[in-house]
């Protein structure tokens, strides 16, 4: 089974108004089951709204998508995808344990297992101890693994990333893409990552999908094999080609 | 707090004892108040007033002051928590729905301008047949204390952002649950100051709405009473104003002691909420 297929879908934003804006045209994308995969594009070429289309946080205007088999709608009702995106966007009034166990709150989870849940996944981001402090006491890079640890916790087939690294400094950055991958690795989760750094894209992915804007449309999809996802793959040759690759493929 | 207290004090006899006792008048206009001792007697002379009694062989005054504030603040009391459950309501369902916010949102400012003395008859007019009597007292509180709690409250039940909406819908949860996961948690900022002013509004709709319904028994009723003997006696109304500032701090040290276990690891907005 596909993790995502997203079926001929345009996305125009007022339809109808004068403001009117097309954001994608025509788009089809497959994610396979345990698949990683980058879009990547110039600002305003469609990637987060595609995202979102996913999420179904946002309609198509035309063209179905379907998660997990399921039409998106659904799928969201059934938390079939934990989310994330460039804010953390922590509850600072909770806790670090309690804003990851938010989303197992929601689905009626017991006490007991919400909490052993949560620090499961606190020690798999690497905050186990920092679980009673609140969200104002940690730096950025720590409230994003909380984000990432709140995402992962309904253990979710699909993850859906939008620029979650955009605001964090390079250390930082690169050390949450290998924890990002150790953990995707571990529980075979399928994730589509929005990105608009191609290093990062190109790290972390099993496919980057190049997106062009006016109109949004995927123009190119560079398959990514490294050698090894970790300190010596990032400079394996083959590394730097892709990165030529899809500079190119943004280019033309 | 203490420090307050004796700055105020100073300031007072401080006035006395410098200021004209026929006040100062310029160009025909008294620009500060006579500092004479029928107009603003000695400190000691309202403490003394205190501890006498009312009238020849009667009750103490302060004893019959603090009674004049329970009834009083029973009253606030009603008035404040009814007033906060209407603006609360008022502001979630303005929250809501968008277009009862842009219907409703004018008429709650409007309800603020009329002006009380006119609204008190008609609310009087229930006591005895809709509801005792104390009860259209509370009416009058509430009727000022809900304004800023809508309005304080709405904001508040707005100010989460996109981001955290979104995430609420990604998770499935309907209006309800975002509303008691997400926006009333986010609002608690603003709800705070809210209801110090609605606590103060509640003192006022109180102490005014005795007045102007002829309730008695209250601290309004007292500040009346006392300032027809204001003449002779002019320490007495004093004692009962004290009463009133009493009121004021006990309701506002109550809002206090809701807020602290609340809001101890939450940033502080600024809010204006008018």
């Amino acid at each position: 089974m596909t993790a995502v297929v997203v079926d001929n879908v345009t996305k125009v934003f007022n339809r109808g108004r004068s403001d009117e804006v097309p954001a994608l045209t025509d788009v089809n994308l497959t994610v396979g089951d345990g698949e990683f995969v980058s879009l990547i594009g110039p600002s305003g070429c469609g990637k987060s709204t595609l995202l979102r289309l996913i999420a179904d946080l946002i309609e198509p205007t035309s063209g179905t998508v379907t998660v997990a088999g399921r039409p998106a709608s659904q799928a969201r009702r059934e938390q079939e995808y934990g989310i994330a995106f460039q804010q953390a966007g922590l509850f600072e009034w909770r806790t670090v344990r309690r804003n990851v166990e938010l989303p197992l709150e929601l689905r009626g989870v017991s006490k007991a297992e919400r909490r052993a849940k949560a620090e499961e996944m606190l020690e798999l981001v690497g905050l186990a101890d920092f679980a009673g402090h609140y969200p104002g006491q940690l730096s950025g890079g720590m409230q994003q693994r909380v984000a990432i640890a709140r995402a992962l916790a309904v253990q979710p087939p699909l993850l859906l990333m939008d620029e979650p690294f955009g605001a964090l400094d390079e250390m930082t950055r690169e050390r949450l893409q290998s924890e990002l991958l150790g953990i995707c690795a571990k529980t075979g989760t399928s994730t589509v990552f929005v990105t608009h750094s191609i290093a990062e894209a190109v790290f972390l992915s099993g496919r980057v999908v190049v997106m062009s804007a006016r109109p949004g449309r995927i123009t190119a999809s560079i398959e990514v094999e490294l050698p090894s996802r970790d300190e010596a793959g990032r400079q394996a040759p083959a590394y730097f080609e892709k990165i030529t690759e899809v500079r190119q493929a943004l280019r033309s | 707090m203490i420090a307050g207290l004796a700055v105020a004090a100073l300031l007072w006899e401080g006035y006395k004892a410098a200021g004209d006792p026929e006040g100062t008048v310029l160009f025909g206009v008294r620009v500060l108040p006579r500092a004479d001792d029928l107009s603003m007697p000695h400190l000691w002379t309202i403490g003394r007033r205190l501890a006498d009694p009312e009238m020849t062989g009667g009750r103490p005054v302060w004893l019959v002051v603090l009674q004049a504030c329970l009834f009083t603040l029973g009253i606030t009391a009603a008035g404040f928590a009814a007033g906060t459950v209407i603006g609360l309501v008022l502001a979630a369902a303005m929250q809501r729905f968008r277009i009862v916010e842009r219907g409703l949102l004018p008429y709650v400012v409007l309800s603020q301008t009329v002006p009380l003395v006119a609204l008190a008859p008609l609310i009087a007019g229930w006591g005895g047949t809709l509801m005792p009597p104390w009860a259209t007292v509370s009416v009058i509180a509430a009727y000022l204390a809900f304004f800023p709690v809508a309005v304080g409250m709405l904001r508040g039940l707005q100010s989460p952002s996109a981001g955290g909406v979104e995430l609420m819908r990604s998770y499935a949860a309907g209006w309800w649950r975002t509303l008691v996961k997400l926006r009333f948690p986010a609002a608690l900022p603003y709800l705070f100051p809210a209801l110090r002013l609605a606590g103060a509004a509640a003192v006022v709709g109180a102490v005014v709405g005795e007045i102007s319904t002829g309730t008695r028994g209250g601290i309004g009723r007292l500040i009346i009473e006392y300032s027809r003997e204001a003449t002779s006696d002019p320490a007495k109304v004093y004692t009962a104003m004290l009463g009133a500032a009493l009121l004021g701090l006990l309701v506002a040290g109550a809002v206090s002691l809701l807020e602290l276990p609340l809001m101890r690891h939450r940033r502080h907005v600024e809010v204006a909420t008018l």
